[in-house]
């Protein structure tokens, strides 16, 4: 059986070690062309976020700065619908401000006439999720130049980087580096995408959202350029993607607290415990004393000293 | 159970007393896990990874019962009574939900602790054939398990998953189509596929744990291995596994926990992909389809077969990846070398250590992007897998001079090896004399 085993593994290994001459035989024989991406592609920027960390929280001052700019810039094309108008108490909303936003609310909620069972629409309510700016996605698309705007509800946690990849997108747009067109004369942006190094193709289909200062008139008197606005919902959106942070770090802390002293008091347990067998660990062989008074008999007898 | 010098049970409450004489449970669980099962005195921390395993399996079960309870297994509610109703309105339904999905990863991660730590010291060998193969099932199980839970959330990766993995099954002639077809209930994943893998998600983890009572009751016929390997010769070689082991599985399965605790809470999707918080789109592609990391080394050997030789590479990578998993079940029987524990196996501890970063390497692999040199490095990597496990195993075992064994392992214990070597040839030992005379 060994020998049949063994030659199934020689088989295996034969035919990956033909898949590797060849791939490396293609490999040099025409190496892969480079992309634009894998040289002009960019990491998201090193920004912090109060969120960010082990002891992470929200700034709610931010966290609303972050729900205006939504609302006022992002609303028009981004759903976010697993949220709740009720859940804005959360970033420190009350009753009365919430079931104004919900009501005031740009697009409303579908709903059935009663009177007469048609379709209508009503205004909205704290308990309706967020209502999508598009009816469907075919309108959603019909609308954007065949792009989908995607759902911000956990857009922080659905790309890699999070908060600081969708900050980064939001301030990185910019002209395509004359470099990339030297190198790369076939990737000129196409018509109606934009170029934004943050962006994994690095052409992505939004326009620039926030374009000037003061495009968003703040409340709490906190200078709205872009890069604060940027921030800002960057940080609104961490808060949607994931409102249980601030309470998930507490609890983690307090239960880790808990378990590392259950764990001490466990360790010293077990030291204790096993302190008596460590010491009663009986020799065996020629060093049981057992043995060992035989052989000191045997020799006695036999007049051996020593 | 199986040593003479095992406390029988003895009740020490008329209660008790009562219950043992209707029913000898409470006998059963003291001879399986309390005073009455002598264990080797000298396991190290590797053995406590066993124990964490339970416990990560009971998580799972208790989190995922509760979950179950709000899951709505729809194709068009699934992401959404995962993503809003469990992580927003349930209460304390996110710790739910980032438990269970943690909760998978540390069980696979203390699951290849263990076995590896089978390999090591040569617990596969006799008289523990079934004990190892009951726990290579189990480890099956747990893949499918895992695999099927993780197409639950219904994300891209759920999705895309589901689509290669049960495109596996394409790979063989003839039946591979239908095949694939009838595990899916249609052409592509959809609602009759998400159905049926939340019906097994539920059910198999209960047959997982029949198969661990199996795994456990298998084990207690010969007793737990040791560091050294050698057999347990008399009474001064064990320690009752209630309290010694109790309380070194009770402190250090806290640090496992508290590790755990701390990705839960402080770090609960690094383990996973982004990809798994946009819904599931048949029509979008993401751009690269990645398992969960522990199935990285696995998929790695799938995706080392490029070429077509005879047969086609798809067929070739699915075979080569059933058969790593499956070679193992011959591992008892491929290494005959007598010597159970590497420790005593100079040649084998190399090639060990160097099949531990194989493993790691694939794994790496697995989790790239495909490029034609890291895939180089992937084949190289899969074809020295195969040949560990089929060739070199096999001939090490053969040609090897171990290292002497202690006498015992209360000598071994009291000071190091080589005072009281005895030396002990190539020659294969009956290594069962202990459990022999002991019956």
């Amino acid at each position: 059986m060994r020998f049949i085993l063994g030659f199934i593994g020689a088989v295996f290994a034969g035919v990956l070690m033909i898949a590797f001459i060849s791939n490396l035989a293609t490999y040099f024989a025409n190496p892969p062309a480079p992309l634009p991406s894998d040289e002009f592609h960019l990491p998201p920027k090193d920004v912090h976020f109060s969120s960010d960390g082990v002891f992470g929280r929200f700034d709610n001052r931010q966290l609303q700065r972050g729900f205006q700019v939504y609302s006022e810039v992002c609303s028009a094309c981004h759903s976010l619908k697993l949220v709740s108008f009720r859940d804005l108490k959360g970033i420190g909303y009350d009753d009365a401000e919430i079931k104004k936003i919900a009501s005031d609310w740009k697009t409303q909620v579908p709903s059935i006439n009663p009177d007469t069972g048609e379709n209508a629409t009503r205004k909205a309510l704290p308990s309706d999720t967020f209502p999508p700016p598009f009816p469907n996605e075919v309108a959603a698309r019909a609308a954007n130049n065949n792009a989908l705007p995607p759902d911000l509800s956990l857009i922080t946690k659905a790309r890699e980087g999070g908060a600081h990849y969708v900050y980064s997108i939001l301030t990185g747009f910019q002209n395509e580096p004359a470099a990339l067109l030297k190198k790369f004369p076939d990737a000129k942006t196409p018509p109606n995408l934009h170029y934004n190094p943050y962006f994994p193709n690095l052409n992505i289909a939004m326009p620039p959202p926030l374009t000037t200062d003061g495009q968003v008139q703040y409340q709490d008197g906190t200078k709205p350029t872009v890069d604060q606005m940027a921030k800002d919902v960057a940080a609104f959106l961490v808060w949607t993607a994931q409102p249980e942070l601030e309470r998930r770090h507490g609890t983690g802390l307090a239960v880790s607290i808990f378990l590392l002293i259950a764990t001490i008091l466990g360790y010293l347990a077990y030291q204790q415990i096993w302190d008596e067998a460590k010491r009663t660990v009986r020799p065996t062989g020629p060093l049981d004393p057992v043995n060992q008074a035989k052989t000191r008999r045997a020799k006695a007898k036999a007049g051996i000293s020593g | 159970m199986s040593f003479s010098w095992a406390k029988p049970y003895e009740p020490k409450t008329p209660l008790m007393r009562w219950i043992d004489e209707r029913l000898p449970l409470p006998r059963l669980v003291y001879g399986a896990v309390g005073g009455g099962y002598p264990v080797p005195r000298n396991l190290n921390y590797w053995w406590n990874f066993g124990v964490a395993a339970g416990i990560f399996l009971t998580i799972q079960i208790i989190t995922g019962i509760v979950l179950a309870m709000h899951f709505t297994a729809s194709t068009d509610g699934a992401f959404d009574s995962v993503n809003q109703l469990i992580m927003r309105d349930v209460n304390a339904g996110w710790l739910l939900r980032y438990a269970h999905m943690n909760g998978a990863s540390f069980f696979f991660l203390v699951v290849y602790v263990h076995i590896f730590r089978g390999l090591y010291y040569g617990s596969y060998k006799a008289p523990r054939e079934m004990v190892w193969m009951l726990g290579l099932v189990i480890y099956l199980l747990m893949m499918a398990t895992a695999f099927m839970g993780y197409v639950l959330p219904w994300g891209q990766m759920s999705y895309w998953g589901a689509q290669v993995i049960t495109g596996f099954f394409s790979a063989f002639p003839v039946v591979g189509d239908p095949l694939r077809i009838w595990i899916l209930g249609g052409y592509a994943p959809d609602q009759a596929a998400l159905t049926r893998f939340f019906s097994l998600h539920y059910l198999l983890p209960f047959v997982i744990a029949g198969v661990v009572i199996l795994h456990i009751w298998a084990l207690h016929i010969p007793g737990s291995n040791n560091p050294t390997g050698v057999d347990v010769k008399d009474e001064r070689d064990t320690l009752p596994f209630h309290p010694f082991y109790t309380a070194k599985d009770g402190w250090f399965s806290g640090a496992i926990l508290l590790a755990y605790v701390i990705v839960t809470f402080f770090l609960p999707n690094y383990l996973g992909s982004p990809d798994n918080y946009i819904q599931a789109n048949p029509l979008s592609t993401p751009a690269e389809i990645v398992p969960e990391w522990y199935l990285l080394p696995f998929y790695a050997i799938l995706r080392s077969f490029t070429a077509d030789f005879i047969l086609p590479a798809k067929l070739w990578g699915v075979l080569a990846m059933f058969s790593s998993i499956l070679l193992l079940f011959f591992l008892p029987w491929i290494d005959r070398s007598p010597v159970r524990s590497g420790a005593y196996r100079p040649v084998f501890k190399r090639f060990f250590w160097l099949l531990v970063i194989d493993v790691i390497v694939l794994g790496w692999v697995g989790g790239s992007p495909v490029k034609p040199l890291t895939v180089a490095v992937g084949q190289i990597a899969a074809a020295y897998y195969f040949l560990h496990f089929l060739v070199i195993l096999s001939l090490v075992s053969a040609f090897e001079t171990p290292l002497p064994l202690p006498r015992s392992i209360s000598d071994s214990v009291l000071h190091g090896e080589e005072a009281e070597a005895a030396p002990i040839g190539s020659k294969p030992r009956r290594s069962r004399t202990a459990t022999a005379a002991a019956e």
